[in-house]
C-alpha cells in the first residue's frame, strides 16, 4: 500500500492504494509516501505503539498497515477507532490475530484525540506531534508548487485501463509489462440532472460509498459500499471498470442493475444509451464494440424509492460474493408500485429478476409476498457449483436475501420470515 | 520491546529474501510444473523455451549431478519428476532465465508429453487400495472392548476436518550463490537450515561442509516452510551451481498457493461410550489422513494426531487408529498443530455427540473428564502439574459460564432469526518433537571486547518473537542489559546439525542451549571479577551489568570486566549443545514419555448466527492459558491471539477446496482468511503461578497450543444453529462455512 498524493487545488488529497495494482503512470504528478517516508529519526508516536504491543510479529504485513493508518490519519473525520480498522482493513495479517493491532491503532488515535482538533490543517498538526516527519511535509509542499500535471488520456483505443484493480489480480503477467492508456479522473463523480442522477464512468468505489447525491436519494451507501473490497481497492475500481468486467457479481453493477441504470457509451465519435439490464449477452460477454467505453451512467430519482443491497460471501469484507443481490422498490399507499431486483452469482451474468419483480408489483409487501417473491427468485436463476458454493446453495441463499430485502426495508416480523409460509 | 525484529518491521526496513540487493550476473529461475494429478512422464520438451527471451538453460531431471531426492523421513519425492509424476504441480523442470518475468514466461513455453494415469484422492479409497504411507499404527490403552459394557451410553459417528493454506505472507524464497572452490551458500526462507544444506549437498552430489544455508527471518511460516523451502531452495542452488551465477527464486502468490502443500485434511470414525453421568469410559477412533503424493512429514503428523487424540480429558480405555494414505494431492505438510488439531476435533464431536443423546450439557462433559494429576495418557505417559481444571475453571468464571449459558438461552427464546452459542475448548498439547532425536540444540555467544553480545542459535525468527526470548534468556543469564544483546542470523556454518524450528520448542531448545552457553562465560567472568575484587566467586553475580556481591553493587561493571578478562586472556565465546533431558518412545509398544511437558488451557468462545442469512459473527474469545513464566509478555500474547484466529479461519472461512486433485481455491480471491473486521474480541488470561520447571526459566512454549482453541468456535456455531433448528443432529465437517450454515439451517425446507 502506498499514499498517493493528488493535488486538488490548493492542497493534496491522499488516498491509501495498492501499489500492485495500479499503472505506474497513475501516480504521474503526485506524492507517493511509501513506508519508510513515514520514518523520522528513530521510533515516533506513530510506531511506539505498534512496538510496545508487538503489533507486527513477522512483520512483512506491517509496511501496509503502517501506510493505510497514516493515510487515516491524514484523511479521518473524528478520531473514534472503527473507521480505523475500516482504513486498516485491507491489509490481511497472518500472525497476529490483529488484536494488538487494534491495541496500537486506538492508543495512537486516543493521543491524537487529545492533542489534534479535528478542524485544525492536519498535516502540519501530524508533523507537530511527531506522527509524520517534517520533511514528509515538505515533499508534499514542492509537490503543490511543481505542478507536475497528471497523466493524460493516452489514446483510449491503445488498451485503456480504468482503475486495474480486476485486470492486474486476474492477469498480472499479461499486463504488469505492458504499457497502458488511462481514463482521465472524474469530473462531478456523481452528479444530479434534472430527473436523473449520473456517474462518471471513471467514479470509484469509494466515490460511490462517499457521495451526498447518492445518500440522499438511496440512503446510508456506506454499509453496502463497505462490503465491496477495501479502502485502498475502492479508491482506484471504477464503476465502469465493474460493469464491463462483466462479472456476473459485480457488486457496483448489481445495484445499479435494480436501479434501471442505462448506460451512455462512447466511442470513435458515437455516443449511444443501452439499459444496464440488456447489456450482457451470456458469460463475459455484453453490448460493447471495440473502442467504445462507459462515460456515464445514469438512472431516474423517484422520490421515496427504498433501496437495499445484500450480500454473502465467504468473509463478510473482502470477499467476492456468493450471491448478492439488489432492491429498489417504490411503495404508494400499502402497495409495490415499482420494483427494481436484481442478483449477482446465479446466472451467467448480473441478472435482472424480471419475474419476480412482476410478481411483486401491485402486491402489499408484507410476509406473504416476500416468500412469494423469495420462492420466485429462486425459481428464474441458473446458478452453478463452483469455488463461491455449490448450486443450491445459491439458490437457498438467493431465497433468504430476498427476504432479506423485505426484513430490511418493511421490517417484517422476524418470527414470520424464520419458517416458509 | 517484544521483539527486536519489530522496530525494522514498523519502519519498513526489514529485509525478507526478496529485498537483499541482487548480486552481480543474478539470474531468475521459474518452476514448470505437472498439470494433471497423476501422469507417466514420456518426455519433456524444451526447445521452444530455450529459444525464448533471456533464458539461459532448462534443467530437467537429468541435469541433477546427485541424487534426485528430497524426501526428508521418506526417501519417496523427486526434485524433478523423472518418469512419472503424482500431482498437479509436481515440478518437472526449471527455467532459468535473465529476468524473474522472462523466467515465469518461458516456464509456460516447455512442454510436458504425458500419458495419463488414474488418480485417487480421497484417504479412504487410497487406504483400501493399499495406498499407504509407512505402517497403520494403534495407540491402545485400557480394554476398550471390555469397557463398552461398562457404558451408559454409547455414541457414535464420523468427522471430517478440511486442509489449511498458511498463507505465510512471504512466500517460498531462496537465493543460491555459487562461491569458490565449489562452494554454495543459500539465503532460503526455510524453519529447517538443516534439511536444505543437507538435500542441496544431497542433489548436487557435495559434502555437506560445502554448502551453507543462512537464514534471516522468514516472513511467516506456520509450518509451510518446515519442508516445503527445501525444494525451492534446492532448484536455486542447482541452477547457481550448474550455470555458476548466483539465482534466485520466488514464487508467485498464485504459484505458492497452487505447488506447495498446506495442513492434511482427515477423516474419521468415533464411538465413545459414557456413563449416565457423563464420564468417559472408552473411546476409539479411525483417523484417516490425506498425506497426498508424498510421505513429506506426514508419519510425524499421524503420530502428533496418536498422541492428540483423547484432547484434555481422561480417557482410561482408549484405542486410537492412524493411517496415512498416499493420494494424488500436493503433498500435505506441517501446519501450526501438526496433527493435534484434526485429531482433538474428532474428540470434540464425539463429546457434543454425546451432549445431544445424553442432553448433558457439552461444557458439563467436558469439565468432568479434564486430565488431572498423575493421570495417564494412552501412550502411557502420566500428567504433570495439570493446568487443565485450572483453566477450565478460570475461564469459566471469567466468563460467568453459567449466567452467560442462561443468558443466550433467554436471548434466543426471544429471537426468532438471529441465535446465539456458546462452548468451551480445553487444549492440552504436548511439548517436544515427537521424533526423540530431534531435541537438541546449540548456541554459540560471543562476548565482544566492549562489551556487546552476539548470540546464534539454531533458532529461526518468523515472526514468533524467538529472538526476543533468546535475548532474555542471554541477558538474564549473563546478567546485562538486553540491549547490548543481538541475535544473529542463522547459519548453518555456525551451528550445524540443527532441528527446524518448529514443534514449538524453538525457544525451549535454543533457549536452553543459549542459557548453557551463557552460563559458561558468566561462570568465567565471575572467576575474573572475584580475582579483580578479591571476594569469593560464589558471592558474586552479574545483574544488569553490574557485578554485585551479596546483592550489593560493586564497582565493577560489565564493560570493565569483560575488558579485564580479554586482557587476561580469558576465552569470551562459548558453544553449548541441549538434549531435552528425559524424554523417550517406543513404537513397538506404542509407550514412552514422548514429552518434556504438557500446556493447558481452555478457551469460551461466543458466536452469533444469522439466520436469515446463514452468516455469522465470532463475538467474543475469552481463553485462561497456561504459559508458565513468560519470556516476554508481549511476544506471548502475540501467539496467544494469532495462534486462536489461525483456528478461527480454519473452522469457518478458510475453506481448501479441490475438484480432481486440482486447487479451486489457489488465489487470496477464492480462499479467505481473517482479516480484522471478522476477528472477534479476545480476552487472553494467562494463569498466575504456572512455573515450568522442564523449561528454561520457567517458561513454557506457546506456538502452536493457542491453536486448538479455535476448533470451540466449530462448536459453538453448532450451538447456535441448533438453536434454530433444535430438530437436526449435529453435523462434524469443518470448516463450517457459511454456506454449511444455511444448509443446515433452511437447506431441507
Amino acid at each position: 500500500v502506498v499514499l498517493v498524493g493528488e493535488p486538488e487545488g490548493d492542497r493534496i488529497r491522499y488516498r491509501a492504494m495498492t501499489s500492485c495494482l495500479m499503472p505506474v503512470a497513475a501516480a504521474a504528478g503526485c506524492h507517493v509516501i511509501t513506508v519508510e517516508g513515514l520514518n523520522g529519526r528513530g521510533i515516533g508516536p506513530l510506531q511506539g505503539p505498534f512496538i510496545d504491543e508487538g503489533a507486527s510479529q513477522c512483520g512483512y504485513c506491517t509496511p501496509g498497515f503502517m501506510v493505510s493508518f497514516a493515510g487515516h490519519l491524514l484523511n479521518c473525520e473524528s478520531w473514534a477507532v472503527e473507521p480505523a480498522f475500516n482504513s486498516l482493513a485491507g491489509n490481511i495479517c497472518r500472525c497476529t490475530g490483529y488484536a494488538s493491532i487494534r491495541r496500537a491503532t486506538a492508543t495512537v488515535l486516543e493521543t491524537l484525540s487529545r492533542r489534534v482538533e479535528l478542524d485544525e490543517p492536519r498535516f502540519a498538526a501530524l508533523v507537530r506531534e511527531g506522527m509524520l516527519p517534517a520533511a514528509l511535509r515538505e515533499a508534499s509542499e514542492l509537490t503543490l508548487e511543481l505542478e507536475l500535471g497528471r497523466a493524460t488520456d493516452g489514446g483510449l483505443d491503445d488498451g485503456p485501463v480504468a482503475g486495474g484493480t480486476d485486470l492486474y489480480v486476474q492477469r498480472p503477467d499479461d499486463f504488469s509489462h505492458v504499457d497502458v492508456a488511462l481514463f482521465s479522473p472524474p469530473r462531478a463523480a456523481i452528479r444530479t440532472d434534472g430527473g436523473e442522477i449520473v456517474l462518471c464512468g471513471s467514479a470509484t468505489a469509494e466515490d460511490m460509498k462517499r457521495s451526498t447525491v447518492l445518500a440522499e436519494e438511496l440512503g446510508d451507501m456506506a454499509r453496502p459500499m463497505d462490503l465491496m473490497g477495501s479502502l485502498p481497492i475502492r479508491e482506484r475500481a471504477t464503476i465502469a471498470g465493474n460493469i464491463v468486467n462483466a462479472s456476473p457479481i459485480g457488486d457496483m453493477t448489481i445495484m445499479l442493475m435494480a436501479l434501471g441504470a442505462e448506460l451512455d457509451l462512447v466511442g470513435d465519435g458515437d455516443r449511444r444509451t443501452v439499459a444496464l439490464r440488456r447489456f450482457y449477452h451470456g458469460y463475459k460477454t455484453m453490448d460493447f464494440g471495440a473502442g467504445e467505453h462507459v462515460e456515464s451512467i445514469r438512472f431516474r430519482r423517484r422520490p421515496g424509492l427504498m433501496f437495499n443491497f445484500e450480500k454473502v460471501s465467504k468473509r463478510t469484507y473482502l470477499d467476492i460474493a456468493s450471491v448478492n443481490s439488489a432492491a429498489a422498490l417504490l411503495v404508494e399507499d400499502g402497495i409495490v408500485i415499482e420494483a427494481g431486483l436484481s442478483a449477482g452469482g446465479v446466472a451467467p451474468v448480473p441478472l435482472p429478476l424480471t419475474e419476480t419483480e412482476a410478481l411483486i408489483v401491485g402486491r402489499t409487501p408484507d410476509a406473504a409476498t416476500a416468500w412469494a417473491a423469495a420462492a420466485c427468485a429462486a425459481g428464474e436463476t441458473t446458478p452453478i457449483d463452483d469455488v463461491r458454493g455449490s448450486a443450491e446453495y445459491k439458490r437457498l441463499l438467493l431465497r433468504q436475501l430476498i427476504l432479506a430485502h423485505f426484513q430490511v426495508l418493511f421490517g417484517l416480523d422476524a418470527e414470520l420470515l424464520a419458517v416458509p409460509a | 520491546v517484544s521483539s527486536p525484529e519489530i522496530i525494522a518491521h514498523v519502519r519498513g526496513t526489514s529485509r525478507f529474501i526478496d529485498d537483499l540487493p541482487e548480486p552481480e550476473g543474478l539470474l531468475h529461475a521459474a518452476a514448470v510444473t505437472s498439470p494433471v494429478p497423476h501422469a507417466r512422464l514420456r518426455a519433456v520438451g524444451v526447445t521452444a523455451a530455450l529459444l525464448a527471451d533471456g533464458v539461459q538453460d532448462v534443467l530437467t531431471a537429468a541435469d541433477i549431478p546427485g541424487n534426485n531426492q528430497i524426501g526428508g523421513i521418506i526417501a519417496d519425492e523427486a526434485l524433478l519428476a523423472a518418469d512419472a509424476v503424482h500431482f498437479i504441480g509436481q515440478p518437472v523442470a526449471l527455467v532459468v532465465a535473465e529476468t524473474q518475468h522472462q523466467a515465469r514466461a518461458a516456464a509456460r513455453e516447455v512442454r510436458l508429453d504425458l500419458e495419463e494415469l488414474p488418480a485417487i484422492f480421497d484417504a479412504r479409497e487410497a487406504a483400501t487400495r493399499g495406498e499407504i504411507i509407512g505402517a497403520e499404527r494403534t495407540i491402545e490403552s485400557g480394554d476398550v472392548d471390555a469397557a463398552w459394557a461398562e457404558c451408559d451410553v454409547i455414541v457414535e459417528g464420523s468427522a471430517e476436518t478440511a486442509g489449511q493454506e498458511h498463507l505465510y505472507l512471504e512466500t517460498q524464497a531462496a537465493l543460491a550463490l555459487p562461491e569458490e572452490g565449489g562452494r554454495i551458500k543459500v539465503f532460503s526462507s526455510t524453519q529447517a537450515p538443516t534439511a536444505v544444506q543437507r538435500t542441496v549437498a544431497g542433489v548436487l552430489g557435495l559434502p555437506m561442509n560445502l554448502v551453507e544455508v543462512e537464514v534471516t527471518r522468514l516472513g511467516g511460516a506456520f509450518g509451510g516452510k518446515e519442508d516445503q523451502a527445501t525444494p525451492w531452495a534446492v532448484m536455486a542452488a542447482l541452477a547457481a551451481h550448474v550455470l555458476g551465477r548466483p539465482v534466485k527464486l520466488v514464487l508467485s502468490r498464485h504459484d505458492d498457493m497452487r505447488l506447495t502443500g498446506k495442513r492434511h485434511p482427515y477423516t474419521s470414525e468415533f464411538k465413545l461410550g459414557l456413563t449416565a453421568e457423563g464420564t468417559i469410559v472408552a473411546y476409539e477412533v479411525h483417523l484417516w489422513q490425506n498425506a497426498g503424493a508424498a510421505a513429506d512429514l506426514s508419519p510425524a503428523i499421524l503420530e502428533r494426531s496418536l498422541f492428540h487424540a483423547t484432547g484434555s480429558y481422561l480417557v482410561p480405555n482408549a484405542r486410537i487408529h492412524a493411517v496415512s494414505c498416499r493420494t494424488n494431492l500436493v503433498p500435505f505438510t506441517a501446519f501450526r498443530g501438526f496433527g493435534a488439531p484434526q485429531a482433538m476435533f474428532v474428540m470434540e464431536a464425539a463429546i457434543d455427540r454425546a451432549a445431544e443423546v445424553t442432553g448433558i450439557p457439552r461444557t458439563e462433559i467436558q469439565a468432568r473428564n479434564l486430565l488431572g494429576e498423575g493421570d495417564p495418557f494412552p501412550y502411557g505417559m502420566r500428567v504433570e502439574r495439570s493446568q487443565a481444571r485450572r483453566s477450565f475453571d478460570e475461564v469459566a468464571e471469567l466468563a460467568g459460564l453459567e449466567a452467560l449459558r442462561s443468558e443466550i438461552a433467554r436471548h434466543n427464546d426471544g429471537s426468532p432469526l438471529v441465535k446465539r452459542g456458546v462452548s468451551a475448548m480445553p487444549v492440552c498439547f504436548g511439548i517436544s518433537f515427537t521424533n526423540t532425536t530431534l531435541n537438541q540444540a546449540g548456541a554459540l555467544v560471543h562476548v565482544f571486547t566492549d562489551g556487546s553480545v552476539a548470540v546464534s542459535t539454531g533458532a529461526i525468527e518468523m515472526g514468533q518473537g524467538v529472538n526476543a526470548k533468546i535475548i532474555a534468556v542471554a541477558a538474564a543469564t549473563l546478567g546485562v542489559e538486553k540491549d547490548r544483546i543481538r541475535v544473529e542470523s542463522t547459519t548453518t556454518r555456525t551451528i550445524a546439525n540443527t532441528s527446524p524450528t518448529a514443534a514449538s520448542s524453538g525457544a525451549d531448545l535454543n533457549g536452553r542451549a543459549t542459557e548453557l552457553a551463557c552460563t559458561a562465560i558468566s561462570n568465567r567472568l565471575t572467576a575474573v571479577a572475584a580475582e579483580v575484587l578479591d571476594i569469593a566467586p560464589d558471592r558474586l553475580a552479574l545483574v544488569d551489568g553490574v557485578v554485585t556481591d551479596g546483592g550489593s553493587p560493586t564497582p565493577l561493571g560489565w564493560s570493565e570486566l569483560v575488558r579485564t578478562a580479554y586482557t587476561r586472556r580469558v576465552n569470551l565465546s562459548a558453544h553449548a549443545h541441549y538434549a531435552t533431558p528425559r524424554i523417550w518412545y517406543d513404537k513397538e509398544s506404542e509407550q514412552g514419555e514422548p514429552f518434556a511437558y504438557h500446556v493447558f488451557g481452555t478457551a469460551i468462545l461466543e458466536v452469533t448466527v444469522d439466520c436469515l442469512r446463514g452468516t455469522y459473527t465470532v463475538d467474543r474469545v475469552r481463553i485462561a492459558h497456561d504459559g508458565g513464566r513468560s519470556l516476554n509478555d508481549a511476544v506471548d500474547r502475540g501467539q496467544l491471539e494469532g495462534g486462536l484466529v489461525q483456528g478461527l479461519g480454519w473452522m469457518t472461512m478458510e475453506e481448501l477446496v479441490f475438484s480432481d486433485g486440482r486447487n479451486l481455491s489457489d488465489t487470496l480471491s477464492t480462499y479467505k482468511i481473517p482479516d480484522l473486521p471478522s476477528t472477534p474480541e479476545i480476552e487472553g488470561h494467562f494463569l498466575e503461578d504456572a512455573d515450568n520447571p522442564k523449561a528454561v526459566m520457567h517458561s513454557k512454549a506457546i506456538g502452536e497450543p493457542p491453536f486448538m482453541y479455535g476448533i470451540g468456535v466449530y462448536f459453538a456455531l453448532l450451538d447456535a444453529l441448533r438453536a434454530f433448528r433444535p430438530d437436526r443432529d449435529g453435523v462434524y465437517d469443518a470448516p463450517l462455512t457459511p454456506e454449511k450454515a444455511l444448509m443446515f439451517l433452511h437447506g431441507d425446507r
